[in-house]
């Protein structure tokens, strides 16, 4: 008798799943049938914010052409719940197989819940967080050392500089921060030993008007290179451009809003891993669990020389990427930090000791401090 | 090089000119809406709503000051929402502006999407200190033309809600409406029209920030200036040329933190970055008078009933 009684609700349900599926689902359905792989990618913010979303957007572009692989893209998705709707509905109704979380925040409790509900389905997270003792199987995470791009960026500046002094707008004080000031420091040394780093830190991921306001104090206090670590370097390097500084850039190719003085810039390249991701799967081969890496790996890379850049500049940063290829250690030690003069770094350290993920001070040679 | 002080100070001085004016614009706005006896929160939508068209309008017409135009009048749309829908009978003019804030903000990220990426013809600014040897002053001195048309804006205001007829109305509605209503003024209409005239201040000062300082558009742009600015009328006290102040101080206030990391004062930056609060609530406290700020304030708003 119930059956017989169209209810609001069963109709309401139809109703959506008939629009869903006639917007998203039959398409995706059937070339999701056609195709062997659909990745699911989340992105915290606007794929194309000249930051950490577009560098993995870019990558997405790359991994599209990949013959038989297919993208589901959800931007904008906030580190709430609302991350595990758009997971689990690519999951759904996209039909994908593996999944890109590419947020922080997203990681707990979110990814984990989603693949213990979906065994089936692979998980990888952006940022080192994956732990083999009590993280599921099908999860995982992967991470690039970009400061071994800050550090190339920082070579480049060094023979780039007049004033020799290289100004860094800084979000907060955390060890990935540190270290991209610091290797950019120890990159610019290395070919000029009277280079000085100046920061500020500006105190959040993203502040506009502070961090336009930042980069006219460095510019005002004689550094003629600016550089940054913030969510969206578009004001940063706009603003230092228009003071007549050089800049090199942070997370995506920042070239182009800088045709004057851009020198190059520290970008990931997650497509390496993405396309790596896809041929083991069609391989039938099981995902690695953890990935990290920096130039050895080919997970990050340089922007495209500007005309901010001097030839020397040029001829050494590519030189110090062909030693990084080969695992040259950046931080040689020993070195101090800048507020007590200790050594901070007893020995020198390969480029991904773990020794290095703890690091919570600035080098000597670095103006500015942690507090 | 010249000295750590003078460097501050110059810092302080190009803060105070670059960073003000869409404080200016907003409180502005907000002060001639407040002066009619309602207060409008969602100025903090209008200003992303702002940016965002401006930003939009003048990469399309390749005009900045067709943007600025148009801002305007997109503030003026939202302002007129919130006074219509204020107008309403038993509707609370702090909730339907938080609302508006919330869908300003929401709409100018809708609409705003592909403009992130594109770079729009800017404001051109007057550089006043070519005069000067110093190459820090004369970037502190790059002023923009919509700061002296924020500073003439507030001295026409202070003048006409003094002098005429129209500000006489607007006072009266604001301090009571029982008394503007027997003068036989419509206060829905006359309110109407405040929030409308504040909504296009904030879209103004919005374009300021899309198309001067810092000069783009993106979705973090404002980052709370527009709540900011509605505080500072308080501050001020409902008066446009104290607003001017307001935002200068509060300009100034803001660029102490970066120029003094930048001079090598480095330690304690979290606290020289809250400056400018700090610096407000110091004044408010030491120029505080129950008397007085009871005598400044629009009888009819919410918060002073």
């Amino acid at each position: 008798m119930s059956s017989a009684i169209i209810t609001r609700r069963a109709l309401l349900k139809t109703a959506a799943f008939g629009a869903a599926g006639a917007s998203l689902g039959l398409g995706s359905l059937r070339s999701a049938r056609a195709a062997d792989l659909v990745v699911g990618i989340v992105y915290v913010g606007a794929r194309d914010d000249f930051g950490w979303n577009q560098a993995h957007a870019v990558a997405i572009k790359a991994l599209k052409e990949v013959p038989g692989v297919k993208v589901s893209e959800e931007e904008n998705v906030p580190e709430t719940d609302a991350v595990s709707k758009s997971m689990e509905s690519m999951i759904n109704l996209d039909g994908a197989s593996l999944i890109l979380a590419t947020s922080f925040g997203y990681y707990k409790p979110f990814v984990l819940d989603l693949a213990k509900k979906y065994p089936k389905v692979e998980f990888r997270h952006a940022a080192p967080l994956w732990n083999k003792a009590t993280d599921p199987m099908n999860a995982g995470s992967y991470f690039g050392y970009l400061n071994q791009a800050h550090y190339v960026d920082g070579v480049a500046a060094g023979l780039s500089t007049k004033s020799n002094k290289i100004g860094f707008v800084a979000a907060k004080p955390i060890a990935i921060v540190l270290s991209n000031i610091n290797s950019v420091l120890l990159g610019a040394r290395s070919v000029n030993p009277n280079a000085t780093v100046q920061v500020i830190f500006t105190g959040d991921w993203s502040m506009p008007v502070r961090e336009a306001e930042a980069t006219n104090a460095l510019v005002d206090a004689g550094c003629d290179v600016i550089t940054c670590h913030v969510d969206g370097p578009k004001v940063v390097i706009q603003t230092a451009e228009k003071r007549g500084a050089k800049t090199c850039g942070h997370n995506a190719n920042q070239g182009p809003l800088a045709p004057k003085g851009f020198i190059t810039g520290a970008e990931y390249k997650w497509e390496t891993i993405y396309k790596g991701y896809a041929a083991d799967i069609k391989s039938g081969k099981p995902l690695p669990n953890f990935l990290a890496g920096g130039f050895d790996a080919d997970y990050v890379r340089n922007s495209p020389f500007g005309a901010g850049c001097s030839p020397e500049g040029q001829k050494a940063a590519l030189a110090a990427i062909e030693g990084l290829k080969k695992g040259k250690p950046i931080y040689v030690g020993p070195l101090k930090d800048n507020k007590t003069g200790k050594i901070v770094i007893d020995k020198t350290y390969a480029n991904d000791d773990p020794f290095l993920n703890n690091m919570d001070y600035l080098l000597q040679g670095v103006v500015g401090s942690t507090t | 090089m010249e000295s750590p002080v003078v460097i501050v100070l110059e810092a302080m001085l190009g803060g105070a000119i670059r960073v003000s004016t869409p404080f200016m614009f907003v409180a502005l706005g907000e002060c001639v809406t407040e002066k009619s006896g309602r207060v409008n929160l969602g100025l903090e939508g209008t200003l992303v709503l702002g940016a965002m068209t401006a930003y939009a309008i003048s990469f399309h017409t390749g005009s900045p000051w067709v943007g600025v135009l148009a801002a305007g009048v997109a503030g003026s749309v939202l302002g007129a929402m919130h006074g219509s829908i204020c107008g309403l009978p038993k509707v609370n003019d702090v909730a339907v502006g938080i609302a508006m804030m919330l869908f300003g903000v929401g709409v100018a990220f809708f609409f705003g999407k592909p403009y992130i990426q594109p770079v729009a013809p800017r404001l051109q600014s007057i550089p006043l200190g070519s005069w000067s040897e110093s190459p820090n002053l004369r970037s502190a001195l790059e002023v923009n033309p919509l700061f002296f048309v924020g500073i003439a804006a507030a001295f026409a205001l202070a003048w006409a809600l003094r002098n005429t007829r129209w500000g006489l109305v607007v006072r009266t509605v604001g301090d009571s409406a029982a008394a503007a209503r027997a003068m036989g003024v419509s206060v829905n209409g006359v309110r109407l029209m405040t929030t409308t005239i504040g909504g296009f201040f904030a879209g103004v000062g919005g374009a300021f920030l899309s198309l001067s300082y810092p000069g783009s558009w993106n979705q973090g742009l404002s980052s709370g200036q527009g709540l900011m600015a509605v505080a500072l009328v308080i501050f001020a006290r409902w008066k446009p040329l104290r607003c001017v102040l307001a935002a200068l101080l509060f300009g100034a206030a803001g660029a102490i933190g970066p120029s003094l990391q930048a001079v090598g004062v480095t330690q304690g930056y979290y606290f020289f970055n809250a400056a400018p609060y700090i610096l407000t609530l110091v004044i408010m406290i030491a120029t505080s008078s129950a008397k007085h700020s009871a005598a400044d304030m629009p009888g009819e708003l919410s918060m002073a009933k």
